[in-house]
């Protein structure tokens, strides 16, 4: 037995690739987004990021955890930068278990801004059972982890269709195009009108999916900003002392090359 | 060592007399180098930067990092997210492996083009295989560290090779899991070899530029220079300042990948948590591994597989033996100059095919590769070396007059031989 399972592991190591090109046969390339925080200098759009918060907080949270964020994070800056009060009042609007306290027992008390994103299930069991099987990933780091990143994440969230004749899904699958083997088990969830955002643009699917796409990238990315400025900084500070070391060295080695 | 040296200062003197550290520093500061050296050799120095890079930057991370099964993705993210510049610390260090390995890469062929590991260099050379064997060793343990997808396939499937040895194959892999799968104590004993490894290469960094100050720098020549002469210039200030301007350039690219494409050399599978129940579609390792993978697969018995990979980096280790030329530069040997250029091509070959699927013209490509790459160590250079005519030599540096029998040993041999 245990050979065999080496084998196996042999044999899908030596053929791993295959699969995933023929799996990529069916797989439609991601649609191709201008993110305002692509490039060197890339920013996230705030109040894209708000709004963002909002259909994650809205639809995706009643499945899909956000562990590895924590509440204040939402007010820090190069992210959604709500004001100190909103980053309370959103941390207090959520029910965090604590404990254990001075009897023994957990309780539960109002989230902090402190506290980590509450998760919808108490564990992947948890999560899986609840729907059919597939646990909803995290998605702290999700627009990292899928090839194609935010365009990938978009084009899933856009790529809902009606299966082309021939193909028959079982129950609780759906046909998406952006997807390997193009069956993912979580439905459509988006729909126009399906949040009312609060500064009054219109909720339409693709503006809901650029907008939630755009929370992804910053959760997974939250550096992403001073990252870009540190890096610009950093570039000019080195390409001046390298011209400085340029005209020392050829200074320097004048001396030699005169000799020559 | 600078024998002649003695301190001003009575302090100096009395310090040096009981350990020679100024004598030391007199060596290193007026050590004869080549003049001509050009840019291909400033990647020492280059790599030298790395490793310390690499290690302070290592600890940093290490003051953060958890290693353990269930906490160690959970503190990564902890770092990036949370550490002052927890994600600058860790992308320097994910982003240096790679620049790392590329600049170890163009210092081995520029090794191979000027024929560096030749007498009387070969034990610089045998070091210089070791700390690239020591690497890539610490980078496959640092690449499982993070708990990833990836991270535990690869290991999965690296620590699988040894099964492949008769009889013991399956008590070996299972005490180097220390579990009966990778698991907890497979993550626990990666962390601490990752920790050490570096100083066992910190200490062969010294053996090899001790083992280099022996002889002296090879130069793109190739030939003898006697030293100090007027072929030489002092270490510092000469080579010092083309070192650092050289450096700067590598560090311009270095933070290119830090600030604005931290992720494009890693392997976004690696962001999801290891799973044991889950095989990724697609395995592969870093992209400076690929061309041993092309050889590992393009074998299809797993111990034969294995055996060539291995073999592929063993036989770097006599290549000295196995070049019977005595002319060092490529730039005098017209041949070898061509063969030097189709390896580099069969190394990229290789990788390339190392990242794509291991059937039809891949597989084909893979195994013409794997079978040119020991052609070129082991029929190859020995009979290039021993029926090419190679050009005329300078008698030195300084003055590069040609001359078909030179007076300088090196030369004059050659020139006997042909």
């Amino acid at each position: 037995m245990k050979k065999f399972k080496i084998l196996l592991l042999t044999a899908l190591f030596l053929f791993s690739i295959n699969l995933k090109l023929n799996a990529a046969g069916e797989q439609a390339e991601p649609i191709k987004i201008d993110w305002s925080f692509k490039g060197l200098t890339g920013k996230f759009d705030r109040s894209s990021l708000q709004r963002g918060f909002q259909v994650y907080k809205e639809v995706c949270a009643s499945c899909h955890s956000m562990q590895y964020l924590s509440y204040r994070n939402l007010g820090e800056p190069g992210g959604p930068e709500f004001s100190e009060a909103e980053v309370k009042a959103i941390a207090a609007s959520f029910e965090v278990s604590d404990g254990p306290d001075a009897q023994g027992e957990m309780f539960t008390r109002p989230g902090r801004p402190s506290d980590k994103f509450v998760s919808p299930y108490p564990n992947v069991k948890a999560a899986a059972a609840a729907n059919g099987g597939a646990y909803p990933p995290d998605m702290s780091v999700l627009v990292k982890a899928r090839k194609g990143g935010a365009n990938y994440i978009y084009s899933v969230l856009v790529g809902y269709e009606d299966p082309p004749a021939g193909v028959t899904l079982d129950d609780g699958v759906y046909y998406n195009k952006y997807m390997i083997g193009n069956k993912i088990k979580m439905p459509n969830n988006l729909s126009d009108g399906l949040v009312e955002y609060a500064d009054g643009t219109s909720a339409t699917v693709d503006q809901m999916a650029k907008d939630v796409t755009t929370f992804l990238a910053w959760a997974a990315e939250p550096e992403l900003e001073e990252r870009h400025k540190t890096g610009i900084k950093v570039m000019i500070y080195l390409i001046l002392l390298s011209i400085l070391v340029y005209l020392s060295m050829k200074k320097i080695w004048s001396r030699i090359d005169s000799e020559m | 060592m600078s024998e002649n040296y003695t301190p001003d200062s009575k302090v100096g003197k009395w310090f040096n007399d009981r350990l020679p550290l100024l004598s030391l520093a007199s060596h290193l500061k007026d050590y004869p180098t080549p003049k001509n050296l050009n840019y291909w050799w400033t990647f020492g120095g280059i790599l030298t930067f790395c490793l310390i890079t690499q290690i302070v930057t290592g600890i940093v991370l290490a003051m953060h990092y958890v290693a353990h099964a269930d906490l160690a993705f959970g503190s990564v993210e902890h770092i990036m997210r949370d550490v002052n510049y927890g994600w600058l610390i860790r992308y320097i260090h994910s982003n240096g492996a790679s620049m790392f390995f590329l600049a170890v890469y163009i210092h081995i062929f520029r090794s191979l083009f000027y024929g560096s590991y030749k007498s009387p260099r070969e034990v610089i050379w045998i070091i210089g295989i070791l700390i690239y064997l020591l690497m890539m060793a610490a980078a496959f343990m640092g690449y499982v560290l993070p708990w990833g997808q990836m991270s535990f396939w690869g290991a999965t499937v690296i620590t699988n090779l040894f099964s492949a040895i008769p009889l013991v194959g399956e008590s070996i892999t299972t005490w180097l899991w220390g579990a009966y799968s990778v698991d907890n104590p497979t993550l626990n004993r990666f962390f601490s070899l990752h920790y050490l490894i570096p100083f066992l290469i910190l200490g062969l960094v010294v053996l090899h530029i001790w083992a280099l100050h022996v002889p002296g720098n090879n130069n793109p020549v190739g030939i003898d220079i006697k030293k100090p002469s007027k072929d030489t210039v002092p270490f510092h200030p000469y080579i010092t300042i083309k070192d650092i301007f050289a450096l700067l350039m590598f560090t311009i690219l270095f933070a290119g990948f830090v600030f604005f494409a931290p992720n494009v050399l890693g392997h976004s599978d690696n962001y999801i948590p290891a799973n044991p129940m889950v095989t990724p579609a697609h395995i592969v390792p870093e992209w400076y591994l690929l061309p041993f993978y092309a050889i590992l697969r393009s074998v299809p018995d797993k111990l034969g597989g294995v055996i060539l990979m291995f073999s592929a980096i063993f036989i770097l280790f006599i290549l000295p033996w196995l070049d019977t030329s005595k002319v060092r530069s490529a730039v005098y040997r017209p041949i070898y100059k061509q063969f030097f250029w189709i390896l580099v091509i069969d190394i990229f070959l290789l990788g390339y095919v190392g990242a794509m699927p291991a059937e039809g013209l891949y597989l084909v490509l893979a195994r013409v590769g794997t079978i040119y790459y020991f052609l070129h160590f082991l029929v190859v250079l020995p009979l290039v070396g021993y029926f090419e005519k190679t050009d005329p030599i300078p008698i030195s540096i300084s003055e590069p007059v040609m001359t078909g029998s030179a007076n300088l040993g090196l030369a004059k041999k050659t020139d006997e031989k042909i």
